[in-house]
């Protein structure tokens, strides 16, 4: 089924909070070998004016893919992860992700434009302290390829 | 953490901040799919890779977006400095089974906003001498 472009300027509501562990950021940096001790000392974080250690600038991902997973995960929307190549991605702090915060996340399907039998799709999402003060944008481009009949697949 | 902080007054575009080279094997990809939760099986499973066209197992392109921003927190004495950061996938990592593969990053300083406090580095990000990363800018904002 080829990407649904109904789907285009949709707005999926906040899910659940997200809460920051320490532990999460541990973990994560080490999986990117970020070994700065601002991800894992929280006197040093708290010396360098965070509140708590702080997410390696690409954290948001894992709170955004939460968050697409609402999109991508319908089947309506027609976005076949074994055709899916990530093409874009972009992140905007307005603040670094730091241990102890409460986030919440609205994704919009920004665009779904076909280009050369690929499906780009655009999502962002908007990442926000429960009360609604901006931390982060998570912009991503998919690109899909479309079906091929013959291979039956 | 080495070297001075750099001071937004003493930085000029075309300043090197460094280079790194990151090494990849499959065991760093299975680590970067538990921690991120992607675990789309082209990043782990050899055979699930070739049948959708892959030459192999390749890495998260947000594996190598997130390792190499390491360079650049490193070099601003803060990682939470990097007020943006964007980057198109170029080309994939194929990441061998036995054996590694090595991402190589350097950066350098592509432009200077004295109002904003921020500077913009470029980075290049290459594999096996292919650009793997395009586009690959990070914004910084420094004192």
């Amino acid at each position: 089924m080829p990407v649904n472009s109904a789907y285009a300027g949709r707005e999926y509501p906040p899910g659940p909070v997200y809460e920051v562990a320490r532990e999460k950021l541990d973990e994560f940096a080490d999986a990117v070998g970020a070994d700065h001790p601002l991800h894992r000392d929280a006197d040093a974080a708290r010396a360098a004016g965070y509140p708590d250690v702080i997410a390696p600038p690409t954290f948001a991902v894992v709170i955004a893919q939460r968050a697409e997973e609402q999109y991508v995960g319908d089947p309506d929307a027609g976005v076949d992860f074994s055709r899916v190549v990530h093409a874009e991605e972009r992140f905007s702090h307005h603040r670094p992700i730091h241990a102890g915060d409460r986030l919440v996340t609205v994704l919009h399907v920004d665009a779904i434009v076909e280009r050369g039998g690929l499906s780009m799709v655009t999502t962002r999402a908007e990442i926000t302290t429960e009360d609604g003060s901006a931390v982060a944008r998570v912009v991503s481009t998919l690109a899909v390829r479309g079906s091929d009949p013959e291979v039956g697949a | 953490m080495t070297g001075a902080v750099p001071r937004l007054a003493e930085i000029a575009v075309g300043d090197d901040i460094g280079t790194r080279r990151i090494e990849v094997d499959r065991a760093r990809l299975v680590r970067y799919a538990g921690a991120s939760g992607d675990f789309n099986p082209i990043h782990w499973n050899e055979r699930v890779a070739v049948q959708v066209g892959l030459p192999g197992v390749i890495a998260h392109g947000m594996f190598t977006m997130g390792a190499v921003i390491g360079l650049v927190g490193d070099w601003a004495g803060d990682p939470g400095a990097v007020v943006d950061y964007q980057t198109r996938f170029a080309r994939p990592v194929v990441v061998p089974d036995p054996g590694s593969a090595f991402i190589e990053v350097s950066g350098a300083v592509g432009s200077v906003d004295a109002e904003s406090g921020t500077v913009r580095v470029d980075l290049v990000v290459t594999s096996g001498g292919s650009r793997v990363l395009a586009k690959c800018q990070a914004v910084v904002r420094l004192l």
